[in-house]
């Protein structure tokens, strides 16, 4: 059996590719900011804060950590509108990679804070700072930094995980390639192409996040 | 049209739970038996065999599990064979399953003292001798926390099946969904479903853990 | 002939050279103690003469055959040289009796039931024939250290090598491991062990080596190294180790 390899129509289509690419990058950088700053607060309220909050948060982390970001993604778009809550495509997918990113980012940055010395907490009440001040400047940039690397991984795969918005017809890169393969009828190539795309934005991502530790992180040892 | 009563959803949300649960059984044994070729190559002697594991890792944990679900139906299709949902689910499954169960477990056998290795090759021991009586028992025991949390990565990865077609849950949630109108009940039951299969797994997982910190004895 | 015959032998870490021409010959039944300030290269050397580093020049034999790097070589010396470690490097998930048996069953594949004879012998000899059941981490640091030699020492070596095997011991477990060593020395055991126990080095043992930045700068019998030092840095270093 011969197979005959096709990409000639890769030229023609560039420009749907470009636009998915774009769409899925858009994706991940809301959804990377605001899901990690849902990851702090709800880290701070897991670690350190008011007891009677703790059980919410840990039911909305243990929720999200047990079912299918496809699932999550449908009951936003498909569920919640049925409770007069009208949201785009693009709103419904921003919305869940945010909530999904701020359950596994909360845990992670858990383990951060809770690894923080115990003479920390001390050394700021005892210049006296109010908890939420130091855990605002003594405790929260160390804690980030002890755990960033896990946290930039979280991040590579929520934009991996991000492919299944082509399902509620986000136009992603996903979405492209369905689009793209609909016409050319060259599936595999297609999906070929769209997977090496993922795989250079992965990396590309990984090396940015590395970027970002190195930038906000001043070179010291925690 | 005929009044679907929750009863009526549910018990056909549990039908199609069953193909959920089995392909999440076979992908994480096929799975394991095909991590642990990733794992020697991963932690094998032969340079080219480390480079040619390290690249299967990247490529599989590199790309979405939905790429790869797609390849594995068209890249089947390629063949000449018409293709059952079910055989590219699992393929893409396996496969995606075994790079991370490899990545998990080498990680394990590289946290096994130095010393360890040491000992054992002063005593005369040869690379399988160490691997077989030394190292990999202790990895076995670190190793299983991690792994039954991964099996919650792999019941929710078999959501994805459905874009491909293969009928389990998800895919009954939808079609549930498009004969009763009711998106937040019927996606709400499916999440329930899902958060039953998975949480055990989740609780499990973190109490073997707890129990590996506390007594790092035998007894 | 020497035992244990080393060579001219140079290691370099990246552009550190640990050890920069090392000549030592030891005879059978001798027991050679190597001393010296930290970082001087006292590990690196034992770690070299047992195959766990590998020598970028220079050569050490045993019995007259070349160390190779080759495994299965490699092998057939530490059948012959025995190695004990400063952190024991029991295998925790082994009882002290199925440490002692292990090796001997996979490597010499002696049969279980002599394998367990001959373990039972061997934590006899180091006291602690009690104890074949006992899980390492329900053992004291003296016993492990204890029990790692009865594991060397059940591959019937012919010489053993140790590396600060009483450092990582609360000072009362001392005494009781240096007792097996003493016993070892005087039933003809070659030894070569790397300690800061002076007295004992001085009482046991029939040369001792001073290592200086990666070289040998005296060696000779106890007597002279310890009351003779004829070099500055002996001088210094054994005056160091008094007032520690
Ligand atoms: N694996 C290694 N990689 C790089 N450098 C090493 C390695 N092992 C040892 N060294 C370096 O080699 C030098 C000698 O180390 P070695 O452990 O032999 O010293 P030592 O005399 O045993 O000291 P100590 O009394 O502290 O045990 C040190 O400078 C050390 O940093
Ligand atoms: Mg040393």
């Amino acid at each position: 059996m011969q197979y005959q390899w096709n990409f000639d129509w890769l030229a023609n289509y560039m420009p749907v590719f470009v636009n998915g690419v774009a769409i899925t990058i858009e994706l991940i950088l809301v959804g990377a900011v605001l899901g990690v700053c849902l990851g702090i607060v709800c880290a701070w309220v897991r670690a350190l804060g008011p007891v009677w909050l703790k059980p919410f948060v840990a039911a909305y982390v243990e929720l999200i950590r047990n079912t299918p970001f496809l699932i999550q993604l449908f009951f936003i778009f498909f569920g919640l509108p049925s409770l007069g809550m009208k949201l785009t495509a693009l709103q419904a997918a921003n919305i869940a990679m945010v909530v999904n990113l701020g359950a596994y980012s909360c845990e992670i940055i858990r383990a951060g804070i809770q690894a923080t010395p115990r003479g920390q907490f001390e050394a700021g009440a005892s210049l006296a700072m109010t908890p939420l001040q130091t855990f605002r400047h003594v405790v929260l940039v160390p804690a980030l930094q002890r755990i960033w690397p896990a946290l930039a991984s979280q991040i590579v795969i929520v934009m991996l995980g991000s492919s299944v918005v082509s399902q509620i017809a986000v136009e992603d890169l996903t979405f492209a390639s369905n689009f793209v393969q609909s016409r050319n009828f060259r599936a595999f190539e297609t999906y070929l192409v769209a997977t090496l795309t993922y795989l250079a934005l992965a990396i590309a991502l990984r090396k940015v996040l590395d970027g970002v530790g190195w930038v906000i992180f001043p070179r010291r040892k925690v | 049209m005929a009044q679907f009563t929750v009863f009526d959803i549910l018990r056909n949300l549990l039908l199609a739970t069953q193909w959920t649960v089995v392909l999440s059984i076979v992908s994480f044994i096929g799975g394991g038996l095909v991590g642990m070729l990733v794992l020697f190559a991963r932690i094998s002697n032969r340079g080219w065999l480390r480079l040619l594991g390290r690249g299967y890792v990247e490529l599989f944990q590199g790309t979405p599990l939905l790429m790869q679900l797609f390849l594995a139906f068209f890249g089947l299709a390629l063949f000449g064979i018409s293709v059952p949902a079910w055989l590219a689910a699992g393929l893409a499954l396996i496969l995606w399953t075994a790079a991370f169960l490899g990545e998990i477990w080498r990680g394990c056998v590289q946290a096994v003292a130095k010393g360890q290795w040491e000992a054992s090759a002063s005593l005369g021991m040869g690379y399988f001798q160490q691997m077989q009586h030394v190292i990999l028992p202790q990895a076995l025991r670190v190793a299983i926390p991690p792994t039954v949390g991964f099996s919650v990565q792999v019941v929710k990865g078999t959501a994805l099946t459905s874009i491909i077609g293969f009928i389990e849950l998800t895919r009954a949630g939808t079609v549930v969904t498009n004969a009763t109108y009711q998106p937040f009940l019927v996606y709400g039951l499916v999440a329930l479903i899902y958060f039953c299969l998975c949480w055990p797994l989740s609780r499990a997982s973190q109490i073997l853990e707890r129990k590996l910190n506390v007594a790092h004895s035998h007894h | 002939m020497s035992l244990i015959a080393i060579t001219d032998v140079r290691k370099s870490f990246g552009s550190n050279e640990v050890l920069k021409g090392i000549d030592i010959d030891i005879a059978r039944g001798e027991v050679i103690a190597i001393i010296g300030k930290s970082g001087s290269g006292k590990s690196t050397l034992l770690r070299c003469i047992n195959g766990l580093e590998t020598i970028d020049s220079g050569s050490i034999s045993v019995e007259g055959a070349q160390l190779l790097t080759e495994a299965r070589a490699l092998r057939e010396l530490r059948l012959k040289v025995g190695m004990i470690f400063q952190q024991f490097n029991l295998f925790p998930h082994l009882t002290a009796g199925r440490n002692v048996m292990l090796s001997q069953m996979v490597v010499k594949k002696t049969p279980k039931d002599e394998a367990a004879e001959i373990a039972r012998n061997m934590l006899q000899r180091v006291g602690l024939g009690e104890k074949f059941d006992a899980y390492p981490d329900q053992l004291s640091g003296g016993q492990q250290q204890r029990v790692a030699i009865a594991r060397a020492l059940a591959m019937q070596p012919i010489a053993l090598l140790c590396d600060e095997i009483t450092s990582a011991l609360d000072p009362e477990l001392v005494a009781e491991v240096l007792a097996v060593v003493k016993e070892l020395a005087a039933e003809g055991m070659t030894l070569v062990m790397v300690t800061h126990e002076m007295r004992f080095a001085r009482d046991v043992c029939s040369r001792v080596v001073f290592m200086h930045q990666g070289r040998v700068h005296e060696i000779g019998p106890p007597e002279d190294v310890f009351t003779n030092p004829r070099t500055p840095e002996l001088q210094q270093f054994l005056g160091m180790s008094q007032a520690a």
